[in-house]
C-alpha cells in the first residue's frame, strides 16, 4: 500500500482504463471485503487488506483481458489475504481436503438445524474452520460462486471443488453440533 | 452405512452442479438411500442457517471512499478526455439495462426458432428435474385452483389460468414461482397416476401456435401460445397423456 504502488498504477492506467475499471471491478468491492473479513476473521484488518488488493488489481488491470470480473478480483483479494495471513498470523494455510472423513451418522437434521439458528454460532464456528475450508464455504454460500468460479479464485482444481465443500460443510457440522452439545451440557449441569 | 455420495455426488446435487443425467441419477439413487435422504436435508439446513443469518459483510464506506480516493485521479473531470464524457458512459449503461431487460422479456418467445427449441426444452427439462428435488414441488400446495391461482396474486405480472381437472385424470397438487432463461414463470403442477407433470406458464407477444412436442432425457415436453400466453408441459407420462393435458388447458 505504498505511495510507490500506487504512483506505479496510476502511471500505466490511462483514464480509459480507469473508467473500465470502475465499470468492471468496482462493483465488487463488497466481495472483496467480505472475502477479506472472512478469511482474516476480522473487520479491520479485511478493510486494510482488501484496500491493498484493490490496489493490486488496479495494478495488474492491464492483465484482465475481459470474463469474470469478480473471480478475477477475488483471486487477488484471496492471495493478498494469504500473504498478509502468513506475515501476521501463524495460520495453518496447507489444510489439505484428503483428511480422512469421519462418519457422523449422530448428526439428525434437527440437532442441525438447532445448533446453526444463531448467528453469533455460526460465525464462531465459521472461523473456528481451516481457512482452506473457510474460503471455500464463504465463496459457495455467501457470495454464490460456480464450483468453475470457485476453482478459479482458490487454483483448487475444479474436479476437487465438490469434494472440498463436501468436507468443509462436514467440518461445519461437527464444529456446529459439537458446540451445541456444548451448551446443553453446561446448561444441564452447571446451574444451581 | 457411510454411503460414499454424502461425500461427494450429493454436495454437487445441493448446489446445481450436477447436468441432468446426473441429477437424474442420483434422484433414483435417493428412493433406496435415507442416508442420503437425511444428508440432503442436513445440508440443506445448514444452507439455510448460513443463509438466514445474514453473514455477509458488505464494504464499510469509509473503505469505498478511500479506494474511489485511489482511483482518484480518474474520478477528477479535468483527467477524463471529451471523447469519453460522463453522461455517455451512463447512457451506455442505461441502453445496456435497457437491453437486458428487451432480452430477457423477449428471448423465450425468440427461442423458439430451431435451435433455441432445444435450449429452451433442455432449461425446461432441468427445471422440471429441480422440481423434484424433495421439497422443491410446490410452493403452494392444494388441490383447490381458487386457493391456488389467488396465490399467484402480486408475485407474478400476469394471472396464469388455473383449472383442477381431476375428473379427466389430471389433479391439480398446487403451483409455484421458477425461472427459466432469467425470467420468472408460474409453474402449475399436475398428477396423473403416479407421475408428475409440471406445465411451466408465461406471458408471450407472439401469436398463437401450434403445439410443438419433443422428448429429452426420457422426459417428454410439450409446447404451445394461446391468447398471450406461452405453456410447456414437461414429464415422464407418454406423449399422448401430455396431448390430452394440452387439449384440456386449450378448452
Amino acid at each position: 500500500m505504498s505511495a510507490g504502488i500506487e504512483g506505479a498504477s496510476l502511471d500505466v492506467l490511462d483514464s480509459q482504463d480507469r473508467a473500465r475499471f470502475e465499470q468492471l471491478v468496482l462493483p465488487h468491492l463488497d466481495a472483496a471485503f467480505n472475502l477479506s473479513r472472512w478469511l482474516l476473521r476480522g473487520r479491520a484488518d479485511a478493510e486494510d487488506v482488501a484496500q491493498e488488493a484493490m490496489l493490486r488489481a488496479l495494478r495488474f488491470f492491464r492483465g484482465f483481458h475481459g470474463g469474470d470480473a469478480r473471480a478475477w478480483l477475488l483471486q487477488i483479494v484471496r492471495n493478498t489475504c494469504y500473504t498478509w495471513l502468513e506475515k501476521n498470523r501463524s495460520v495453518d494455510l496447507t489444510t489439505q481436503f484428503d483428511e480422512e472423513l469421519h462418519p457422523q451418522p449422530s448428526v439428525t437434521p434437527e440437532a442441525l438445524a438447532i445448533a446453526g439458528d444463531n448467528r453469533e454460532r455460526l460465525t464462531h464456528a465459521l472461523e473456528e474452520l481451516p481457512v482452506r475450508f473457510r474460503e471455500v464455504l464463504i465463496l459457495r454460500e455467501l457470495e454464490g460462486c460456480s464450483y468453475k468460479e470457485i476453482a478459479a479464485i482458490t487454483s483448487i482444481p475444479i474436479g476437487t471443488v465438490m469434494s472440498a465443500l463436501a468436507r468443509a460443510r462436514q467440518r461445519l457440522q461437527r464444529v456446529l453440533t459439537q458446540s451445541a452439545t456444548a451448551r446443553h451440557g453446561a446448561q444441564a449441569g452447571g446451574r444451581p | 452405512m457411510n454411503c460414499e455420495l454424502t461425500h461427494t455426488v450429493l454436495h454437487g446435487y445441493l448446489d446445481g452442479e450436477l447436468d441432468a443425467a446426473r441429477a437424474a441419477d442420483f434422484e433414483r439413487h435417493l428412493i433406496s438411500c435415507p442416508e442420503c435422504v437425511a444428508a440432503l436435508e442436513a445440508n440443506e439446513n445448514l444452507r439455510s442457517s448460513l443463509q438466514r443469518a445474514n453473514l455477509y459483510e458488505r464494504a464499510p464506506a469509509a473503505l469505498r471512499e478511500k479506494v474511489r480516493k485511489q482511483l482518484g485521479a480518474s474520478a477528477s473531470p479535468s483527467v477524463i478526455p471529451m471523447r469519453n464524457p460522463a453522461p455517455w458512459r451512463w447512457l451506455a449503461i442505461a441502453a445496456t439495462f435497457l437491453l437486458a431487460v428487451f432480452l430477457g422479456w423477449r428471448l423465450l418467445p425468440l427461442l423458439r426458432g430451431n435451435q433455441g427449441e432445444t435450449a429452451l426444452a433442455s432449461a425446461i427439462v432441468d427445471a422440471h428435474l429441480r422440481s423434484l428435488q424433495p421439497g422443491h414441488l410446490e410452493d403452494v400446495q392444494s388441490t383447490d385452483q381458487h386457493t391456488v391461482k389467488p396465490w399467484f396474486d402480486g408475485k407474478l405480472d400476469f394471472a396464469p389460468p388455473v383449472h383442477d381437472f381431476v375428473n379427466e385424470g389430471f389433479p391439480l397438487q398446487g403451483g409455484r414461482l421458477d425461472v427459466v432463461h432469467g425470467r420468472t414463470v408460474a409453474v402449475l403442477v399436475y398428477a396423473r397416476r403416479k407421475h408428475l407433470i409440471n406445465v411451466f406458464v408465461w406471458p408471450t407477444t407472439e401469436p398463437d401456435s401450434d403445439p410443438l412436442s419433443g422428448s429429452q432425457l426420457g422426459y417428454h415436453w410439450i409446447d404451445w401460445r394461446k391468447s398471450g400466453m406461452e405453456m410447456c408441459a414437461v414429464s415422464d407420462v407418454s406423449p399422448d397423456d401430455l396431448a390430452e393435458l394440452h387439449h384440456l388447458l386449450m378448452q
